[in-house]
């Protein structure tokens, strides 16, 4: 963890310092793309994990119930604090 | 949501070339990904560093952005606790283990499996532990995808509690993309926070 926001500082300060060179503020473009192929990658490792593969049918339904319900509960949390506490008073 | 499909579709056509078995055996062992998601994080700090409004950025951040990731603790933590009724064979806290793994499908897998093994037996920690690697997976996939969606219906801070832990990597792009750039440093902050809270809360979650 430590090793990627480290890496990303070191991002942040190069993008600061050389602001001003027009390659560098493609990275809307360029982001996209890592993204895509490292959930190609992501993709690559469970399809060749047989441990995952196989136990899909018995054990995917109880993780999506799990992750739906635990993603439901943080997204409703979130919205509620952002009506509580982020809205009031206008816009920041 | 276009992006989201060509990702969606992607991550499809990886996982069917990966159940071939026409790889070379080394790219498992290899940490290629670790490594992507290194130039990943390269690119969103170049982003970041590049923005014209950075300061601007920096001096909007206050304490009660802390209130960010607490709500997302609460919120999966008692959702999570909620699934329990709908799985039987599970305990409260066993799924609130699960759910703990905020995303986090590596960390929570492995933690869950080894914690687990002495109270419930090698056979039914490695099942549970199967189960938080496919749903923090899901979780992740919710979040990278549904984005445009959360924004839309929740607010500009539900991507970023849906994401968990992969706020400040993965999800990253698309939260600066569609809750705004203002947004990025509570990304970021939320994603630490709770990266630390992971193995806490599993291995508290694991004991119980």
């Amino acid at each position: 963890m430590f090793i990627i926001i480290g890496i990303m500082f070191t991002g942040v300060a190069i993008g600061y310092l050389f602001k001003n060179l027009s390659f560098l503020r493609n990275t809307e473009k360029t982001i996209s793309y890592t993204i895509i192929l490292l959930l190609f990658i992501l993709g690559l490792s469970i399809g060749s994990n047989k441990l995952i593969i196989d136990n899909l049918a018995a054990f995917g339904w109880q993780a999506a119930v799990i992750a739906l319900s635990a993603t439901c509960g943080s997204i409703l949390a979130s919205w509620m604090t952002l009506k509580l506490f982020f809205k009031k008073g206008g816009k920041r | 949501m276009k992006g989201s499909l060509i990702v969606l579709c992607f991550f499809i056509a990886g996982c069917m070339l990966g159940t071939t078995n026409l790889l070379p055996s080394g790219i498992q062992e290899s940490h290629l990904s670790t490594y992507i998601l290194y130039a990943l994080m390269l690119q969103v700090g170049i982003s970041i560093g590049s923005n014209p409004n950075l300061k601007a950025i920096i001096r909007q951040i206050r304490w009660k952005f802390l209130l960010i990731p607490l709500a997302t603790v609460t919120g999966t933590l008692l959702f999570s606790a909620c699934a329990s009724l709908l799985l039987t064979q599970w305990s409260v806290f066993d799924c609130m283990a699960v759910g703990s793994g905020f995303a986090y499908y590596s960390l929570s897998s492995i933690l869950i499996t080894q914690l687990k093994e002495a109270s419930l037996g090698v056979q039914l920690a490695a099942e549970l532990g199967t189960i938080a690697l496919l749903a923090n997976i899901f979780r992740e996939m919710i979040a990278l995808l549904g984005t445009p969606l959360l924004v839309r219906y929740f607010g500009k801070l539900a991507p970023i509690s849906a994401a968990g832990v992969n706020s400040m990597d993965v999800v990253l792009p698309m939260i600066s993309q569609f809750s705004g750039k203002d947004m990025i440093p509570i990304a970021i902050f939320h994603g630490i926070l709770i990266d630390l809270s992971v193995p806490v809360f599993v291995s508290l979650f694991c004991r119980l």
